[in-house]
């Protein structure tokens, strides 16, 4: 037997074992199962959630059914209208749902203008050597977490804005009635709430306007410099003005983010059921009335009352996410891929 | 040893679009076979018919026969055991890019579940010799990765790789046509080599390269087989009218 | 138009696209400033309250000096690592079946658009479902329910951790190219080898640096823990027992009253910031480097 034959006789081997091993039609069905099974397991979660969640409010929901996002009550002492008074029993969402637009309007107001602006430096303007690490310091904001947020603000943001920014606004502002510090001298508030709201949602404004900005052909910025357009002239003619859709887009994710951020919001915002007209007074906000009262709730009434919040806050940053998601990708879609 | 392979009436579908029509054709065991025709006429779909690969995309569809040896493929068998009988080599080179040299050679069987270590060193070298490209990467078999190699070694070493399997058939779809003279030269030696011992079917745009390797040769024109022949026949005195307009070249 | 106030437009022009110009600087100041303002904080405050006793003490009764969070980063990591376990694997099956089972189809777009819903999902509701789910039924059906327990905040952080992991797997598995997928097809190699060794082994880097930043992400969380693993004072690992967590005890401490409960908190934010730090600059790291390097 040659050397040649003999290499051919070993190679049968091969063949014979490749022959034994069967076509794997079970094995590839069952992985083709179990891989549906964890796509399919994302909808069961979602599912999960939103029944627990209308499960487990539903002896507020009989009580007071939509009343619970507008009723007030009467303090009997007072006299004074009253929204939440968990020993008697008397729940209403007014002050937290109030609480929460305010302080995410108000995060938007400050973080909006910041964000564009930001994202105009670093597609536009920016040097390229100071590009990439202002993208990730802007990155790294967005990765601090939420307590962490809480913990400057607490020991450094509050103490800043109650000595020296809120006294400049009573003295400038004052007069509005947007700012009096009489009530609540601390420095906590809805203010305060927005401005540590707005730091944590710029990241995000920053980077989808960044990208839709990006994502804009660069032949609409040279037909606009060519008709002699100064740079500021081509960033908004030829870019915001095209990229404006998902910058809004950007705008509402953020806002969705906002909505729901809880952990720096509960430690600087003073945590009490009250409207005020004053953005430097206390209040409080959907995530955290959850986050502040819901370990301590005795009553089963209680608890239902902090669920049923937690169930308008899950559908309210459902329809915002989709929104914003659409803009988004109506967009993004069939642009250039980004050139980095 | 290689097999023979019997084609009768297949047809073949990509969506709405009738891309092969009632092709018959025997092409012999051992041999080469090349199969030309201008681009788009269905010879790539032919041979991607011939290992089940055309069926991977969901629009795509086939009716007809095909026996490879005694194995009616499209009834008798499931396409993974079709494709360990029948190996591809691509028109670009593929070599998995996290894969060494070594892994790449060794794929077809240790993703197959072979694990007899010794016996996987004396398969990847046979395949690297076979291949021709045992003496230029010998020395980082396991230290280089295959993406890391030239264009033309690339595609040697996917041969490599298809032959580790020990194919019963090699189908090569224009396995030179991305590459440079030097390399598609190496490549049409090794067809010249390895067909003693393996049935290969080889697709081709380049009319001399099908004259170089192949002793059969066929010509396809939208999604029909006008002519299958001799290469010699084919190339000197074609029969049909079509087949003679494009060799000399008066079309496509 | 006169030349005189052709002139005066385009100086004001001139002015307008300066004056943007150093507003736009002005924004960037302004964004940075906090982030360097919070980092340097953080550096210096934690960096002068991390000792020893941080890492290997369990925190003292309150009002007393010392101790440290040795119980909250080992309740952390027990919590991190259930989670790791239940949305990597799940993140990771969802992203294979978008990109290689489901592609164009309508159960594909409507997984992508749930994914994109559960990623919305407010923490603090994410926690309160896994409240009502685990902890506040007694269910024999449900493992450790009943009552607050590490299992009951591992599973919530997972779950957090799925849309991330899901759709950064999806997108790099689309990457790869189609070259590659038809090589192992063309082996014989059967299609689950083939996606699992192939395809997923070849998108690892990008696969990986979704999962971290996964990772990092719920490792800051706070809220979906407050009333599932609820946090605890001494050491424990068992997943049937509260737990505590580097950001519970982080909350807990600054706003308590306590002045070295202060300090510590500061610690344990440093050590939590330098943790996530890492793992976002590795992921910057590996995706600066080209996420499937020789793979085009």
């Amino acid at each position: 037997m040659s050397l040649a034959e003999s290499a051919r006789e070993e190679q049968s081997a091969v063949r014979r074992f490749l022959l034994s091993r069967g076509n794997s039609a079970f094995a590839d069905r069952t992985f083709h199962v179990l891989m549906v099974v964890c796509a399919l397991s994302i909808f069961a979660i979602v599912g999960l959630i939103a029944w627990r969640l209308v499960v487990s409010s539903q002896i507020t929901w009989s009580k007071f059914g939509f009343h619970f996002f507008y009723q007030t009550f009467t303090d009997s002492v007072t006299g004074q209208p009253m929204y939440w008074d968990p020993v008697n029993g008397l729940f209403s969402a007014v002050p937290f749902v109030y609480g929460t637009l305010v302080s995410s309007f108000l995060a938007l107001l400050i973080a909006v203008p910041l964000a564009v602006g930001l994202a105009v430096f670093l597609t536009e303007m920016c040097p390229r050597s100071l590009r990439g690490p202002l993208a990730f310091l802007t990155e790294l904001l967005a990765a601090i977490p939420s307590v962490i947020y809480g913990l400057w603000a607490v020991f450094v943001l509050v103490p800043l804005l109650r000595e020296y920014v809120n006294p400049l606004l009573v003295k400038t502002l004052g007069w509005s009635g947007f700012f009096d510090d009489s009530m609540n001298p601390t420095g906590l508030g809805f203010l305060t709430g927005g401005v540590i709201l707005a730091i944590m949602i710029l990241p995000i404004i920053s980077s989808l306007t960044r990208e839709v900005m990006t994502a804009v052909p660069h032949s609409q910025r040279e037909a606009v410099l060519a008709l002699g357009a100064t740079r500021w002239e081509m960033i908004r003619m030829g870019v915001l003005r095209n990229a404006r859709i998902g910058i809004v887009g950007g705008i509402i994710l953020g806002l969705g983010r906002a909505l729901g951020e809880t952990m720096a919001i509960t430690m600087v915002i003073g945590n009490t059921p009250e409207i005020h007209k004053s953005l430097l007074a206390n209040g409080g906000s959907m995530a955290a009335v959850i986050a502040n009262e819901f370990t301590e709730a005795v009553s089963d009434m209680h608890r239902s009352a902090l669920i049923e919040i937690g169930l308008a806050l899950f559908i309210v940053t459902i329809i915002v996410n989709a929104f914003a998601q659409l803009l988004v990708w109506a967009v993004t879609r069939g642009a250039p891929s980004q050139v980095h | 040893m290689g097999v023979g392979i019997e084609v009768s009436s297949l047809n073949a579908w990509y969506g709405s679009n009738h891309t092969l029509q009632d092709i018959n054709l025997n092409i012999p065991a051992n041999h080469a076979t090349a199969l030309i025709g201008p681009s788009g006429c269905g010879k790539s779909t032919f041979v991607r018919c011939l290992n089940r690969m055309h069926e991977t995309n969901p629009v795509a569809r086939v009716t007809g026969v095909v026996r490879i040896g005694d194995l009616d493929i499209y009834s008798d068998a499931k396409p993974v055991e079709i494709r360990r009988r029948v190996g591809m080599v691509f028109q670009r080179p593929n070599p998995f890019p996290t894969m060494s040299i070594y892994d790449n050679v060794a794929a077809g069987l240790k993703l197959n579940g072979y694990t007899s270590r010794r016996a996987l060193d004396e398969i990847v070298e046979r395949s690297l010799k076979n291949s021709a490209l045992w003496d230029e990467v010998k020395d980082d078999l396991k230290k280089k990765s295959g993406a890391s190699l030239s264009g033309g070694q690339q595609q040697r070493l996917c041969i490599a790789r298809a032959l580790a399997v020990d194919p019963e058939v090699l189908l090569m779809d224009e396995p030179a046509s991305a590459l440079d003279p030097v390399s598609t030269s190496k490549i049409e030696d090794l067809i010249f080599q390895l067909k003693s011992q393996y049935t290969i079917v080889i697709v081709t745009h380049n009319m001399q390269q099908a004259a170089r390797v192949a002793e059969k040769t066929g010509f396809f024109l939208n999604g029909r087989m006008v002519e299958f022949d001799s290469t010699h026949k084919i190339f000197t005195n074609p029969s049909d009218k079509r087949t003679e307009d494009y060799i000399t070249g008066r079309f496509g | 138009m006169s030349a005189d106030s052709y002139k005066l437009r385009s100086r004001l022009r001139g002015l307008t696209d300066s004056l943007v110009t150093v507003l736009a600087i002005l924004a960037t100041l302004v964004v940075v400033a906090p982030l360097a303002a919070i980092f340097g904080y953080l550096i210096y405050k934690g960096a002068s309250s991390l000792n020893l006793a941080f890492f290997m003490q369990i925190p003292r009764p309150e009002g007393e000096v010392g101790g440290g969070m040795a119980n909250a980063i080992v309740g952390s990591g027990v919590l991190l690592g259930l989670a790791s376990l239940i949305g990597i694997p799940l993140g990771i099956g969802g992203g294979i079946f978008l990109a290689e089972f489901g592609r164009g189809t309508k159960l594909a777009n409507a997984v992508r658009f749930t994914a994109d819903v559960l990623n919305g999902v407010p923490s603090i509701v994410m926690g309160l479902a896994i409240y009502s789910l685990i902890v506040s039924v007694h269910s024999p059906l449900i493992p450790f329910s009943g009552h607050f327990s590490a299992f009951s905040g591992g599973v919530a952080l997972g779950i957090m951790m799925i849309p991330t992991v899901c759709r950064t797997t999806e997108e790099m598995l689309l990457m790869v190219p189609k070259a590659v997928r038809e090589a192992a097809l063309g082996l014989g190699v059967p299609n689950w080898r083939s996606v699992v060794s192939i395809t997923l082994k070849t998108a690892s880097p990008g696969v990986i640096t979704g999962c971290m930043l996964a990772f990092a992400r719920v490792a800051g969380e706070t809220a979906p823990l407050l009333f599932t693993a609820l946090g605890n004072v001494y050491m424990s690992a068992n997943l049937n027992d509260p737990i505590d967590a580097l950001p519970l005890r982080i909350y807990v401490y600054a706003i308590s009253p306590y002045d070295d409960q202060h300090r510590l908190a500061w610690g344990g934010a440093l050590v939590l910031i330098a943790l996530i730090v890492l793992a976002v600059s590795l992921v910057r790291y590996v995706t600066s480097r080209g996420v499937l390097k020789g793979a085009s």
